[in-house]
């Protein structure tokens, strides 16, 4: 997967969608599944979502930009989430979201031009017991510290 | 495997409440999110090893049960040996060969693993005994740490489904909605309408689909009840769908599920496929001629499908805008059809409540506030964790006992509850009983239980700023009032946190407050503005101090505020000046180092290093 956007094999695509009963009420659901797979929303995996849920692509496209769990570009390898929920945020997520943007030059929303790491905020993983907390792809670090948030990139 | 009738379930539930009793000890890891992140699994693969090749009478590998989240996860790894409860915490897989050939053959003691009381600092060899635990009451948690969440077999050991079945067999759907009415139920997602009677009115509207909806969106950031009840007993969420689907006569019930909750998604799952692999979900349950099925749904990441018709709208795979309510969707809901919906802590309390009965579950709580709450008890407080207390428990309990007081032994200074639509309330409120009306008379809400303590150290319009950004992003957009009041409400936060503020903009923010309220079409915008009233209301003075004086009295807001060293404090270790990235430091070793204003970024990143706590931040 070290290739950016232009190179994916689509060919899982028709089974992706075809593992969801074909009604509009699928869409979000075939849509993540997409994400899942691709980390981010192809266009051409829109259209087909479209096309065999006999849906408008406008509201195929409507419904992936309005949630956040949903990306129009790809993502890096290592998705870094760092959680700025009200826990998180009272032990200083702020201070550890400086650290690591500025560790790897990019702001949240942002993916390193080599595609190795991309910086997404989210409001609250459900672990704020062991806050302030940053998700490294599915790893839950918990209690990060200002000097310790670059550590965490690196064992991720 | 299929249970043919309700006398079977009875003995199954022998056979398993048997079957659970046949070691005389048991090790309980827990296996929550928190104490995951912390090494749990490391910790049931050491046993795993260890016990591999050891003969231990009585003891075996299956005596070690990996459970839902106890609440403490601030001291995960946790370990409980039952029946005695002895509580280890911060265990380590090194430490899994002593537990076995100390504590369980020899039952001796490990003291380094105890818990150690932040408040006496003794050490407490009973979970039991422990504050955190002792003046809890917990029962919508009343199997999490108790049974392994994803075993079908221990929730029936626990008269898991008797509830279910003693409904399907004895009692109309009427009698049922009685109970619940009687019992005083109310909603545990926020608003706190009286379960019972949002069942009855969906039951007397005439249509041939009627749905079951349980909202597991859990949006409010800081709280993480939701969650653990889906990952750490999945079945009472399940039962309690089901009295509800019979209650109102629905035959299809989806979960809604927060994105950021996948395990909860397999847990729930698995407990769906274990129930019909069962008969006791799927068509014909328990052979009583009752059918009912469960489909979960994922949210995608938008706070606003917290709320009932934004939510109907997204399990119908469209974009979770809310409508106006002038038809209320229990009577007008999913696909247009009549439909129930309630919070997970909500439905964890129903199958409970119908086995032990209405008036036992009066007996809990304070007058029209029946039962308990379940809390996230996070932010500056020792102990931190998720919670159950009875009704009417005050605030001071909450902090002081349970939570062990203010990390550091700092001042307290406010606690919010209510998520983004609450209010912080200050020292003053401290006494204040913990319920839904009078947390609302005091001016926050109940919401859905996240409860974040605050020490001198926080900003209380950095707060507010805090949640209005959060409203402001997760708005939907399609009302004005909510879309751009919030919006403008924002950028006057930021315009005082920046120190430019004036008090005419106070005034501006408390009139604009009220149009969003008025306008907004849902909960969303109606309540947004609340904790920007409760802090302007409880905290004035801080915003006063940021406008009058350009300060920021907690050192928060960085363009009020300098990092400066206290010379006499200062070892001159060169701790900071490596931590530094900006170079803003100097300084010779053992001498007092100095920070140079005009390169400091305000990152933090010397605070965090310095041992004697040599750093003012001002
Ligand atoms: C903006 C907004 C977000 C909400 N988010 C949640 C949520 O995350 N979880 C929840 O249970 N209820 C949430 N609610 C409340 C629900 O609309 C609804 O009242 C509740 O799920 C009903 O269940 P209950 O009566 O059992 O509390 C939200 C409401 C609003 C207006
Ligand atoms: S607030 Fe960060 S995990 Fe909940």
């Amino acid at each position: 997967m070290s290739d950016t956007a232009v190179s994916h094999d689509f060919s899982k695509l028709p089974h992706l969608i075809a593992r969801h009963p074909q009604d509009p009420g699928s869409l979000i659901m075939i849509l993540q599944e997409i994400q899942r797979e691709y980390r981010y929303l192809p266009c051409e995996a829109l259209k087909a979502t479209a096309e065999a849920l006999n849906v408008p692509l406008s509201k195929v496209f409507s419904v992936a930009t309005f949630y956040n769990a949903f990306s129009l570009v790809p993502k890096g390898k290592r998705v870094v989430r760092i959680c700025t929920g009200t826990a998180c945020h009272i032990r200083g997520a702020a201070l550890i979201q400086d650290q690591i943007e500025n560790h790897l030059g990019i702001k949240a929303g942002q993916t390193t031009s080599d595609m190795e790491f991309s910086i997404e905020v989210v409001a609250c993983v459900g672990a704020c017991a062991m806050a302030p907390v940053v998700l490294v792809n599915d790893k839950y670090h918990g209690g990060v510290k200002v000097n310790t948030a670059k550590k965490i990139l690196k064992d991720g | 495997m299929c249970i043919a009738n309700p006398q079977e379930l009875t003995e199954r539930h022998k056979e398993y409440a048997a079957r659970a009793e046949r070691f005389p000890k048991k090790v309980i890891v827990c296996c929550g999110t928190g104490c995951i992140a912390n090494g749990a699994k490391g910790i049931v693969d050491a046993f795993q090893k260890h016990l591999a090749d050891r003969n231990i009478k009585d003891f075996t590998v299956e005596a070690v049960v990996e459970t839902g989240c106890h609440g403490f996860c601030e001291q995960g790894p946790l370990v409980v040996i039952e029946p005695h409860g002895t509580f280890y915490t911060h265990v380590k897989p090194k430490d899994v060969a002593s537990i076995v050939d100390k504590t369980i053959v020899s039952g001796e003691l490990l003291e380094p693993l105890l818990f150690r009381d932040p408040v006496t600092e003794q050490k407490i060899e009973r979970y039991q005994d422990v504050n955190f635990f002792a003046y809890q009451h917990r029962i919508a948690l009343r199997n999490l740490g108790k049974i392994a969440a994803n075993d079908i077999r221990e929730y029936i050991a626990v008269e898991g489904y008797q509830a279910l079945a003693k409904v399907l067999t004895t009692l109309s759907p009427e009698q049922v909605i009685d109970e619940i009415i009687k019992s005083g139920l109310r909603g545990r997602g926020g608003g706190g309408f009286p379960a019972g009677k949002k069942w009855r009115t969906c039951r007397d509207v005439r249509s041939d689909f009627h749905y079951v909806i349980c909202n597991g969106d859990e949006g409010d950031p800081g709280a993480f009840m939701d969650r653990s009840i889906m990952e750490g007993d999945p079945h009472s969420v399940l039962e309690g769908m089901m009295i509800c689907a019979y209650a109102i006569g629905a035959k299809q019930g989806y979960i809604y599920v927060r994105d950021e909750y996948p395990l909860a998604v397999v847990h729930l799952q698995k407990a769906i496929d274990d129930c019909m692999a069962n008969g006791i979900l799927g068509d014909n349950i328990l052979g009583t001629g009752f059918s009912f099925h469960i489909r979960i749904n994922r949210g995608a990441g938008a706070f606003v499908c917290g709320e009932s018709s934004a939510l109907m709208r997204s399990v119908a795979g469209e974009v979770g805008e809310p409508r106006a309510k002038y038809i209320r969707s229990v009577v007008k809901g999913l696909h247009d059809q009549p439909t129930v919906l309630n919070n997970v802590e909500t439905f964890a309390n129903v199958p409970i409540i119908m086995h032990k009965g209405a008036d036992w579950y009066r007996s809990i709580g304070c007058a029209n506030n029946s039962g308990t709450k379940a809390f996230s008890l996070v932010g500056k407080v020792r102990n931190t964790g998720l919670i159950e207390v009875a009704m009417g428990t005050t605030l001071r309990t909450i902090i002081y006992k349970i939570g062990g007081g203010i990390i550091d032994g700092r001042p307290f200074k406010a606690v919010q509850t209510g998520g983004p639509s609450g209010g912080c309330l200050p020292e003053a409120m401290l006494d204040l009983p913990v319920d839904f009306d009078s947390l609302t008379k005091a001016g926050s809400m109940m919401g859905s239980g996240g409860m974040i303590v605050m020490d001198d150290k926080t900003c209380m319009v950095d707060v507010a700023r805090y949640f209005l950004s959060f409203l402001v992003s997760e708005s939907c957009g399609k009302c004005v009032p909510c879309r751009e009041g919030l919006y403008q409400l924002h950028e006057l936060t930021l315009k005082i946190c920046s120190g430019e503020g004036t008090e005419a903009d106070l005034e501006k923010m408390e009139k604009l407050s009220r149009s969003v309220i008025v306008g907004s079409l849902c909960g969303l915008g109606k309540s947004g503005p609340n904790p920007f009233l409760s802090t302007i209301n409880y905290f004035r003075d801080e915003y006063l101090a940021h406008i009058r004086e350009k300060r920021c009295p907690a050192g928060v807001c960085k363009s009020l505020i300098t990092y400066t060293v206290i010379e006499e404090k200062c070892t001159g270790c060169v701790a900071c000046i490596t931590a530094c990235a900006y170079n803003a430091i100097t300084g010779d070793r053992k001498k007092p180092h100095f920070i140079h204003q005009d390169k400091c970024e305000k990152c933090g990143a010397c605070v965090a290093v310095c041992k004697p706590n040599a750093i003012e931040v001002k």
